[in-house]
C-alpha cells in the first residue's frame, strides 16, 4: 500500500509538516515495493482560497491508501479525502517522517 | 450623498456613531441607514422602527449534473477559488468557496454545471417617521459577506433616490467586505480610539481608503483614554478630525441599555453637529 506523508522536506529524516492544505511536500512510501517518492506542493503558497481542496485533489492523483499528517485536514479537504477513500492518521506533526511511519506501525497515531 | 462609517479596529464605535448620526439627521430630513456588517448586524438594537418588508437573498452556485458531464476537467481548471474539484469520475462543488463568477458554468461544453440559487441571507427594511433602516443578515454557515453586501447596496440604490442622505454602517477591518461596503461612498468616516491598537488599525484603514481614492475624516471615540498619537498621526496625514466623543461612563450605560446617546447628552449632539457641518 502507498502511504503519504505531509512533510517540510524530501527525506525520511525531514520534519513532518503539521498542515495538510499548505504542506510543502508530499512524500509517498510504497511498503510493497519499498519505493519512496517526493512531490513538491510549494506552489500552494500563492493560493489565497481553497488550498485544502486543491491539495486534496493532488493527493488523490498520487493514489495513496492512507495519509499520515499532523493537525488533520480542514472541512473541505476532509470531504475530498473521504470521497477519495483515503484513510487519515493524525498527530504526527512534531515528528520526523521516519518517526511518523514507525508511530503508525506501532498503532500510536489517531485515526481522523 | 453616501457616507460610510468604517474603522480598522472592531469595537471602536461604528454602530454607535451610525445609529446616533442617522437618528439625529432624521429629526429634520429623510435618512436611510443601512447596516452592512452582515456577519453581525447590530445597528437594529438601537433603532425603533416598523418592519416594511423582509426578503431572502440568494447567491448562484453551480450544481453538477452527472449525466451530462464528459469529465473534460475545464471547470476545475478555470475555477480561481478551487471551489470545483474533479476527483476521478466525480465533480465536487464547494459552495462556501464559490464566488459566483459563472466561469465553470459558462465554459462547460455540455452544460453540466447550471447555476442554482442558494439562500445566503435575509434583508429587512424598516421605517419610522423620516428614518429608513435596512439590515442584511448572513445565514449561519455562509462564509462570504461580499455578495450579500453587494445585493444590499443594489436594494438601497433601487429604492431611494440619490439626493437622500444614506449612511452605511460598514464591517470592521480592511478586507473585501469593507471594500465592498465603502466602494460607492462619497465620504468615509473612520472611527477609532486613541490607543496603540486603535492607531495601528486606523493606519491600515487610511491606507485602504487612499487606495480607493476616498475622502475621509476621523472620529475619535472614547477620547481621553490612551495617548495623543492618533491626533498626531491625523495631523501628519492631513486627515480632518471630525469629532471627539468623550470616554464616559454615562455613554456606556446608555449604550448598554440600547439607547441613543445624543438624546441625553448635549456634548455628544454638539460633536454630531461638527460632523454634519464638515460633510454635508
Amino acid at each position: 500500500m502507498k502511504i503519504a506523508f505531509t512533510a517540510k522536506g524530501t527525506t525520511w529524516d525531514s520534519m513532518m509538516d503539521p498542515r495538510f492544505g499548505r504542506t510543502e511536500f508530499f512524500l509517498v512510501y510504497d511498503d510493497e515495493t519499498d519505493e519512496f517518492t517526493q512531490f513538491d506542493n510549494r506552489d500552494v503558497e500563492g493560493v489565497a482560497h481553497g488550498a485544502g481542496p486543491q491539495t486534496a485533489q493532488k493527493l488523490f492523483e498520487l493514489n495513496p491508501g492512507l495519509l499520515i499528517t499532523g493537525n488533520g485536514p480542514g472541512g473541505n479537504a476532509a470531504t475530498v479525502l473521504e470521497r477519495a477513500g483515503i484513510k487519515i492518521y493524525i498527530g504526527a506533526g512534531e515528528m520526523t517522517v521516519k518517526e511518523a511511519y514507525e508511530a503508525y506501525k506501532k498503532n500510536e497515531l489517531k485515526e481522523f | 450623498m453616501k457616507i460610510a462609517i468604517a474603522s480598522g479596529k472592531g469595537g471602536t464605535g461604528k454602530t454607535t456613531l451610525a445609529t446616533n448620526l442617522a437618528s439625529y439627521l432624521a429629526e429634520k430630513e429623510e435618512v436611510v441607514l443601512t447596516d452592512l456588517d452582515v456577519e453581525e448586524p447590530n445597528s437594529g438594537l438601537f433603532i425603533n422602527a416598523d418592519l416594511v418588508k423582509k426578503e431572502d437573498k440568494f447567491k448562484m452556485i453551480p450544481e453538477w449534473i452527472e449525466d451530462k458531464c464528459t469529465l473534460c476537467g475545464i471547470c476545475q481548471k478555470v475555477c480561481n477559488f478551487h471551489a470545483v474539484i474533479q476527483l476521478g469520475t466525480q465533480i465536487l462543488v464547494f459552495p462556501e468557496l464559490c464566488h459566483s463568477c459563472y466561469a465553470c458554468s459558462e465554459l462547460c461544453p455540455t452544460d453540466a454545471l447550471p447555476m442554482i440559487p442558494q439562500k445566503m441571507g435575509e434583508l429587512s427594511h424598516y421605517h419610522r417617521n423620516k428614518l429608513t433602516f435596512i439590515e442584511s443578515r448572513l445565514e449561519i454557515g455562509q462564509e462570504q459577506a461580499v455578495p450579500l453586501i453587494s445585493q444590499t447596496l443594489d436594494y438601497v440604490d433601487r429604492h431611494f433616490p440619490n439626493e437622500i442622505i444614506k449612511l452605511y454602517d460598514a464591517p470592521p477591518g480592511t478586507s473585501c467586505p469593507v471594500i465592498e461596503a465603502t466602494k460607492d461612498a462619497d465620504f468615509v468616516i473612520l472611527v477609532t480610539e486613541p490607543t496603540p491598537f486603535g492607531l495601528h488599525d486606523l493606519k491600515l484603514a487610511v491606507e485602504t481608503m487612499k487606495e480607493l481614492k476616498k475622502e475621509t475624516g476621523v472620529v475619535v471615540n472614547r477620547f481621553g483614554i490612551g495617548n495623543d498619537d492618533v491626533l498626531r498621526y491625523c495631523k501628519e496625514e492631513n486627515i480632518p478630525i471630525l469629532a471627539k466623543i468623550p470616554n464616559s461612563r454615562k455613554i456606556a450605560e446608555l449604550y448598554s441599555s440600547g439607547e441613543l446617546i445624543y438624546r441625553k447628552l448635549p456634548e455628544v449632539k454638539q460633536q454630531l453637529d461638527g460632523i454634519i457641518e464638515h460633510i454635508l
